[in-house]
């Protein structure tokens, strides 16, 4: 690994995203739309958008992070741009690094923005720190990252790395508290969120947004999406193949 | 130092080939193959689109899968990790992003190499892509793209040099320019390895590896070609030597 060439390759990322403004504007944009969607959509029962909006500020990132590494990481595939790589003297890990680097501080300035206008204008409630809202967005981004990046293997075109999402993210979304409390479900849809990172990504944030500080299950919230990211890494640095058929 | 090594090779073998067989999607695409290409030589590797050219450039540089068969570069096994920063890839669909100016691609790769700054303004200047030198690669012409994708793999001076059709669709004019510059880099030493599916550009080339439908026809300069089959052009050296059912040279 290099530090070098990890850092050049965050740069490059950052320069690609920098020439698509439009995609800049709805990464930042959509999130706080949907929120005010919800708002409105919510107005005669606040309380509920108290709920689900304070985590929503973070589940975010890993929605978006998820699509926009998969189709990065697919482009890079189509191109030819990964074989030259893998012909050339970088690590793989230094592309999954520079990748991630990219993507978290992408994730900073959405839910940095995101949390701005939920919390100030929209007037939603945070009972801990907006400091710690970003900070799990940002983990979240990064799982939406990995995920995406190890996920973008089985694509071979946009279309179905698009599809991805209603598949591997919507059920995540349904399941993990954020609809219907897990204990309120089907059993078997409740063992099955336990095996889903979005959850512990949402358990979090609503222990940092209703009670202000991460909670007795903290610990294992945190070590999960950090487990899950590091996994989904190294199951995304497998499909990268020096050699292929 | 460097320079003086590599002229003192001259001649030995860069790459050497033996047995190669590659198979892909339950095809066998490459049949046997077996020959050397000279070091700080330009050497064609002539035949029809789908002959296996890509998948033997792919077999050097070590990105190809293979059945069996010995490849060896600069003495390495094709693939070794040091063989990296040694070797120049150039495919032939330009392996650029699309989305970054000329010189933001260079700079990328540049640093990936860890070559100095200097030598990304002497690599556009060796593909003349001066004045699109800020252009998004996707608002240029395939040509110019191309060359973006050639200036790459020239950043870090590699001593192999592997390029899958890089004169297709380009300029008469570019295209010799080209040429020359891939002369010159063979007279300070380097050894390339070029592909073409149109004969005259056999021209060019010290030596001719021709192929066909997976196998060596022959592997000979065209001086030798040309006494071999009695026939001024290459192109129909070429035929002659199809009708005639030769085996590899």
């Amino acid at each position: 690994m290099s530090a070098r060439i990890t850092w050049a390759t965050a740069l490059r990322v950052l320069t690609q995203l920098r020439r698509d403004p439009r995609t800049i504007a709805l990464l930042l944009g959509v999130p706080p739309f949907l929120l005010a969607l919800l708002k409105g959509a919510f107005d005669q029962d606040p309380e509920s958008f108290q709920r689900v909006g304070g985590p929503l500020v973070g589940l975010f990132p890993f929605t978006t992070m998820f699509v926009v590494t998969s189709i990065t990481m697919l482009r890079e595939r189509t191109t030819g741009t990964l074989e030259r790589l893998m012909s050339l003297p970088l690590a793989k890990l230094d592309l999954l690094f520079g990748y991630g680097i990219a993507f978290a501080l992408v994730a900073v300035v959405q839910a940095s923005v995101t949390s701005a206008v939920a919390f100030g204008l929209l007037g939603l409630d945070v009972v801990g720190s907006t400091a710690a809202v970003v900070a799990l967005a940002v983990g979240n981004a990064l799982l939406g990252m990995s995920l995406g990046l190890f996920v973008s293997a089985f694509a071979r075109t946009e279309f179905q790395a698009v599809q991805f999402m209603p598949a591997i993210v919507f059920p995540q979304l349904l399941l993990c508290g954020l609809f219907v409390a897990r204990d309120k479900m089907a059993g078997v849809l409740q063992a099955a969120s336990d095996a889903m990172p979005l959850t512990y990504a949402f358990e979090a944030l609503q222990s940092v947004t209703t009670m202000g500080s991460l909670g007795s299950r903290g610990a294992l919230d945190v070590s999960v999406i950090a487990g899950a990211t590091l996994l989904f890494l190294a199951l995304g640095a497998a499909t990268l193949r020096r050699r292929t058929p | 130092m460097r320079q003086e090594e590599r002229n003192r090779g001259g001649g030995a073998a860069a790459i050497g080939v033996s047995d190669l067989r590659v198979r892909r999607g339950g095809h066998e695409i490459l049949h046997d193959l077996g020959f050397g290409v000279a070091a700080g030589r330009v050497t064609g590797l002539l035949g029809p689109s789908g002959c296996g050219k890509t998948t033997l450039m792919r077999a050097i540089v070590g990105v190809q899968i293979v059945e069996s068969g010995r490849i060896e570069v600069l003495g390495r096994p094709a693939g070794a990790a040091e063989l990296r920063s040694r070797i120049g890839y150039v495919t032939q669909a330009p392996s650029v992003y699309r989305d970054l100016s000329v010189r933001e691609n260079l700079r990328y790769f540049a640093r990936v190499l860890g070559v100095p700054r200097g030598r990304i303004e002497e690599a556009i200047e060796t593909v003349a892509l001066g004045e699109q030198a800020d252009q998004v690669v996707s608002s240029l012409s395939g040509g110019q793209s191309a060359r973006v994708s050639l200036a790459t793999a020239l950043l870090g001076e590699p001593e192999v040099l592997v390029l899958d059709e890089p004169t297709v669709g380009l300029d008469p004019v570019l295209r010799r320019d080209l040429w020359g510059t891939f002369r010159s880099l063979a007279a300070e030493g380097t050894t390339l390895l070029v592909s073409s599916h149109v004969m005259d550009e056999a021209e060019h080339c010290d030596e001719l590896l021709l192929m066909r439908e997976g196998d060596l026809l022959a592997a000979s300069s065209p001086r030798a070609l040309r006494e071999r089959t009695g026939r001024e052009r290459l192109d129909e050296a070429f035929l002659a030597l199809i009708e005639a059912g030769e085996g590899p040279a």
